[in-house]
């Protein structure tokens, strides 16, 4: 039962995907990312990992794709003229990726990961929230500073003098 | 064929790989971002993966740290790309040549 739930929703994603990477409406690129946003949320909930969903679906579908298409319409008078969308290099670029992709896929059956014996659903909520509060305080500290110093910086960068 | 944690990796590596296509190709600014997401998502499928498959909840609370540095990256981002776009009237990197020469 759940391989054919990953299968689904991993064919989702890809093809999501490449419609964001090739799409030449860049405000459709933008719906398809949504949709791919989705999809790993989805994927997420396979894994057991449930807040982790909620958490996607929230600042992924929620946050940073409608800043996208803001940028977007803020961006394009674009939409009726005929623009080149694509870069003169897509022959290097189609063997990089196929030798990317072969070196993560052969590392990734060659290598022996250690699995634990009992996979049961854990609870993700409050072991979370004890691990921020625990072992990564520093890091959850430093990492909302950068969040507030990163959203300062913007509203910097975007104003109009 | 049970599920297991090479399907959710090998899932993660294409979708990365996808991302780095975006990268390449593209000449919008804007796509190439939308890429740079796809890329940092692909990550975090690999995390929440192994966190789920060795029982341990590290993996997914580094997830929420990558998560708030996408959403400072695409702030921050979008933000130069606006503008960009004010002094330059156009989103494509080819014209963003300010300290090329």
């Amino acid at each position: 039962m759940e391989l054919p739930i990953f299968y689904i929703l991993a064919a989702i994603i890809i093809v999501s995907a490449l419609f964001v990477v090739t799409l030449r409406n860049i405000f459709h690129s933008a719906l398809m990312l949504i949709l791919c946003f989705f999809g790993v949320a989805g994927l997420y909930v396979t894994l057991h990992a449930d807040f982790l969903a909620a958490v996607q679906v929230l600042i992924y579908v929620g946050a940073v794709t409608i800043l996208m298409i803001f940028a977007v319409m803020l961006t394009q008078q674009l939409t009726g003229r005929k623009i080149q969308q694509l870069n003169d290099q897509p022959l290097p670029a189609a063997l990089i990726i196929l030798s990317l992709l072969i070196l993560l896929i052969v590392s990734i059956t060659r290598t022996g990961f250690e699995i634990a014996d009992n996979l049961e659903p854990m609870p993700t909520v409050g072991t979370i929230g004890k691990a921020f509060m625990t072992t990564y305080v520093l890091p959850f500290e430093i990492v909302s500073v950068v969040l507030l110093v990163a959203l300062i910086g913007a509203i910097v960068i975007a104003r109009r003098e | 064929m049970e599920l297991g944690l090479a399907h959710y990796l090998g899932l993660s590596g294409v979708i990365f790989a996808i991302g780095v296509i975006g990268v390449m190709i593209r000449r919008n600014a804007i796509v190439i971002l939308m890429a740079v997401e796809l890329m940092l998502n692909a990550a975090n499928i690999a995390l929440v993966a192994f966190s789920s498959f060795t029982q341990t909840i590290d993996g997914q609370v580094f997830v929420f740290f990558v998560i708030t540095v996408a959403a400072a990256e695409a702030a921050v981002g979008l933000a130069l790309i606006v503008v960009l776009f004010r002094n330059r009237k156009s989103v494509s990197v080819d014209d963003f040549n300010l300290m090329k020469w």
